[in-house]
């Protein structure tokens, strides 16, 4: 699967391409000369520590913040577009923490996302039957992975040239991780995703490339598992040292083991917020 | 992002401060603060290795010496500046509008302290203003107390006011703030204009009772006096707010305004530093309007209005956010401005025209208004700001890029919201 | 008791005005971070053109009353339009400096209505019927206080249902609450933008027209003068909470009526210490957003 998968990706065009992308918030350097690009297919895996700028990485691209550089979206410039055109141009956003409407109904925050001719409701009903009987209720009541489902649903209701999918599984349950990633896999077969995971399991299950920031600059490109097996490069890069007796055989790693999750996460919470102020 | 001015890139003092004394200071917040501080402060001991800005620094106060020299001898020279003064310097007429321009200068200088400095968008600064206005003239109204007693009291009671009403606004920022000080501000007002047992005078305002005054500030003959008054105020309004802004006070008061956050994390309490800095600025303005009460024999409701706080942050944006300078420019421009834009409204001239013309231009302040929407849009950093970048466009070798000025005010704007 | 009703009723009249104002406020705060201190110019333009057709149209009836609504309505929406288009936008996420110029734009607007218009209150006269009173529990109601209080009523449910049930609505309710996240699902936010300016503008320029009548003149100060109550009012209420600041303009208008009478006209004084304590116990005011 994964060989094939690679063909695809570099005989294609690449879907997106971001050269010496430079963003600041308040005046502050989040993202450092960041180029990389994304294949027209399958999912590329945007790491790194937190705090590294990969959510503003994410979001300059799309130009929720000041950026300078070039993004190129299917061979079309859009790093002078308002976030609106970029968006309308094919770009599905889904943002870390989902940012749903809370004080809008499931049904509202769906409605407020058509904006093909042809929405694809149906398509929507049926990978989250739980949100249409959910439809008159306040997003905000709503528990963290159906607000997921919400904000994955409003980028697949059009259809998109990408995805751009940030921290879909942060702070959901294992279970709920797992629909997620199902959901991921299955959108995937349509559309390419970049994709910002904390969670290499879920990495390593979705993803055929994956780009790596550290300091705000791309340190490492390449294929997933290059970069997943390899316990040097993902203790350099994400600070995470792998299970001793995983490490010994990259390849196979028990299924939950929370070796894999980067270490020290929370505390590190304060210090991406820190950065992005 | 981080263009420095050449006095403020080498400012010894704001290094020293800001790093021996203030750990907040390590990120751009130190950066951005010396910006915030481009003229020289007093007692700079710049470090000897750079002695081209310390020159500089040198003869920037011997400029500042001179200058206050020669506004001291005005009133005993006789200086023409037709269309700007009515008369010569050392009439009366002349002597009064320089006065006016020097004490909207300091108060606007005092407006720079809560905008420029702690990022606060005040809307009620006129309270403080009033207050001295007012306080002073019912004291010396009501009580036979000599002048000096009758100002100390007037300034006790503006403290604890300061106190009282900062400790409750400050409990919101940015845009809140701004409505909250003009809600405050406003029962000032309103009490002024109810005339409570014909203390204020309501709309028609106090006139000055003169008793208890010592004679050399009674009269039209002794208004070279009460010019030399003003002088001094505006002279110490500027040191006390030169020696606020560096000291240590002041650099954790500019790194709240950039980065509240950080100065919670260093355990520093922003919300004490603010309140510091609001009463500072309310009490220098409070002195400021007691000097106006002497200086105009008598307390208008005006000075207690939004209007006028309106005002002094016009003259703040007009001479650039975040400069000393500026606000004193400001001040000394939007002053000579409405005077003469009141003189023009009036002339022969203006009456012949026709209406188009001739309402708006007899209205002073839909031209200043104007002015300032202009100023807004198409000079942010104000009239420092484009003289700072006139100059840089003059004399540029590509050591730096320009518009050092414009990109703080903006700096400073966002930071208030 | 009659003192009782009679107080209610002025109070909801005046509140019904206070609430015309802050709702533009309000929303405009919510959605655009802007504190609008051009919104009392809307207010009053809309007085004058009301009055400028009163005059013209040289009658007391009732249709020049509703005549002058509409033109009083339009004029606050026309020049709000005006100044979201022509100066806000170009500061597109600088709130303060938006701040700057609509104090500098609100500066020159009563500059500009002295010149016109004079600094003097002009008086107005309405249809004959205002000035009768109707009699509830024995207290004699100024009819013009329920003209007031229907506008105010009706202008409410028309934002409700526009905001509830209009995908414009939708846009706005979404962007107070996060204004990014918006123009991310691919929505041109500025849009929504002018759009609560012109209906700020046309309900300000509606409590224009409706405030003359209740206080009986106009004059360039008045929308400055209602416009303070109305910060209050907003801040009260919630910044961006539309329900907030209903509520708030009654409870507001109300307590100022009966401070005013039973305690020796101390209503605006009594207004700021509300505005105080709600600001200690709960910063964001009733219905705020926690953020």
């Amino acid at each position: 699967m994964s060989t094939a998968a690679d063909n695809r990706a570099t005989e294609a065009r690449p879907i997106l391409r971001v050269e010496s992308l430079f963003a600041s918030i308040a005046g502050q350097q989040v993202v450092e000369d960041v180029s990389f690009t994304v294949p027209a297919t399958g999912i590329t895996a945007l790491l790194g520590r937190n705090g590294v700028g990969k959510t503003s990485t994410i979001k300059a691209i799309i130009g929720l913040i000041d950026r300078t550089g070039t993004v190129e979206l299917d061979g079309e410039r859009i790093e002078k577009e308002a976030t609106f055109k970029i968006i309308r141009s094919g770009v599905g956003y889904v943002p870390e923490d989902r940012e749903v409407f809370s004080k809008l109904t499931v049904a509202e925050n769906l409605r407020l996302a058509e904006r093909d001719a042809a929405p694809r409701r149906q398509l929507v009903e049926e990978l989250f039957p739980d949100l249409l009987a959910r439809a008159g209720q306040m997003a905000g009541t709503l528990s963290g992975g159906q607000q997921q489902m919400v904000s994955l649903a409003r980028a697949l209701l059009n259809t998109n040239k990408i995805l751009l999918v940030d921290e879909p599984t942060k702070g959901l349950a294992p279970k709920i991780v797992g629909e997620v990633a199902e959901t991921l896999a299955e959108a995937a077969r349509t559309v390419p995703i970049l994709l910002v995971e904390q969670n290499l399991q879920v990495v390593r299950q979705l993803a055929e490339g994956a780009v790596v920031l550290s300091g705000g600059r791309v340190v490492h490109t390449g294929r997933a598992l290059d970069f997943l097996d390899d316990a040097g490069l993902i203790q350099r890069h994400l600070g995470v040292s792998t299970d001793p007796a995983a490490a010994g055989n990259p390849a196979m790693e028990p299924a939950g083991k929370p070796a894999m999750e980067p270490a020290g996460k929370p505390a590190a919470e304060p210090a991406e917020k820190g950065a992005a102020l | 992002m981080t263009t420095h001015t050449d006095t403020s890139s080498t400012d010894g003092t704001n290094i020293d401060g800001t790093n021996t004394r203030q750990p907040v200071a390590d990120g751009g917040a130190a950066r951005r603060s010396r910006k915030a501080d481009a003229q020289p402060g007093p007692g700079t001991a710049p470090d000897g290795a750079r002695p081209g800005p310390a020159g500089r620094r040198l003869a920037a106060w011997a400029a500042g010496g001179a200058g206050v020299l020669l506004l001291v001898l005005l009133p005993l020279l006789n200086i023409s500046l037709p269309g700007v003064l009515p008369g010569p310097s050392y009439t009366p007429g002349s002597l009064q509008l320089l006065a006016m321009c020097m004490l909207m200068a300091a108060a606007a200088l005092t407006y720079h302290l809560l905008l420029g400095v702690a990022g606060l968008l005040s809307f009620g600064h006129a309270l403080y203003f009033g207050a001295g206005v007012y306080g002073l003239a019912i004291i010396l109204q009501n009580f036979d107390i000599p002048l000096l007693p009758a100002m100390g009291l007037t300034l006790l009671i503006v403290i604890v006011l300061a106190h009282v009403v900062g400790s409750i606004s400050l409990r919101v920022s940015g845009i809140p703030f701004a409505m909250v000080t003009l809600a405050f501000a406003q029962a000032g007002s309103v009490i002024v204009g109810r005339n409570p047992e014909g203390r204020t005078g309501g709309d028609e305002g106090l006139t000055l009772r003169t008793d208890n005054l010592p004679d050399f500030l009674v009269g039209v003959v002794n208004t070279r006096n009460l010019y030399w008054l003003a002088l001094a105020v505006l002279v110490a309004v500027f040191v006390i707010v030169t020696w606020v802004q560096s000291s240590r006070a002041g650099h954790a008061a500019a790194a709240v305004r950039e980065n509240e956050l950080r100065v919670r994390v260093l355990g520093l309490q922003p919300y004490l530093v603010k309140l510091l800095i609001f009463v500072v600025s309310a009490v220098l303005v409070c002195v400021i309007g007691m000097v106006f009460l002497l200086l105009q024999s008598g307390a208008v409701p005006r000075a207690v209005s939004a209007d006028f706080t309106v005002t002094l942050l016009v003259m703040v944006v007009l001479g650039g956010v975040g400069s000393r300078w500026g606000a004193v420019v400001g001040g000394v421009f939007y002053t000579i401005l409405d005077q003469r834009l009141t003189t023009l409204a009036n002339s022969e001239a203006v009456k012949s025209l026709p209406d188009v013309l001739r309402v708006p231009l007899s209205e002073p302040l839909f031209i200043l208004g104007t002015l300032f929407v202009l100023v807004v849009l198409f000079l942010p950093g104000g009239l420092t700001g484009a003289a700072e970048r006139l100059a840089q466009r003059r004399n540029r070798r590509g050591q730096r890029g320009g518009g050092g000025g414009t990109s703080t005010s903006r700096e400073i704007l966002e930071e208030a919201a | 008791m009659s003192t009782l009703v009679l107080l209610l009723f002025t109070g909801l009249g005046l509140g019904a005005l206070y609430f015309l104002v802050a709702a533009g406020l309000s929303l405009i705060y919510g959605l655009m971070g802007v504190l609008n201190f051009a919104h009392g110019a809307f207010l009053t333009l809309g007085a004058f053109t009301g009055w400028e057709i009163a005059r013209r149209t040289g009658s007391d009836n009732w249709g020049t009353f509703l005549l002058s609504l509409v033109i009083g309505a339009a004029a606050g929406a026309a020049f709000a339009a005006f100044t979201e288009f022509v100066l806000i936008r170009r500061l597109y996420q600088r709130h303060i400096e938006q701040v700057l110029v609509t104090v500098g734009l609100s500066l020159a607007a009563v500059a500009l209505f002295d010149g016109i218009w004079g600094t003097d209150p002009v008086f107005i006269k309405g249809p004959a019927w205002f000035k009768d009173t109707t009699e509830i529990l024995g207290a004699r109601i100024p009819n013009d206080r329920f003209i007031c209080i229907i506008a105010a009523l009706l202008v409410l449910l028309a934002l409700v249902f526009f905001l509830k049930k209009t995908r414009y609505g939708m846009i706005i309710r979404a962007g107070v609450e996060n204004r990014s996240m918006v123009t991310a699902l691919g929505i041109d936010v500025r849009k929504a933008f002018t759009l609560v300016f012109t209906i700020g503008g046309a309900a300000a320029g509606l409590g224009g027209v409706l405030a003359s009548h209740y206080f009986g003149y106009v004059s360039p100060m008045l929308g400055g003068s209602l416009l303070i109550f109305a910060f209050i009012v907003t801040v009260i209420g919630g910044l961006g909470s539309l329900t907030g600041a209903a509520i708030a303009a009654v409870a507001v208008a109300v307590l100022q009526q009966f401070a005013n009478f039973y305690l020796g006209g101390t209503g605006d004084f009594v207004v700021v210490l509300a505005l105080a304590l709600v600001l200690l116990f709960r910063p964001t005011g009733l219905l705020g957003r926690t953020s």
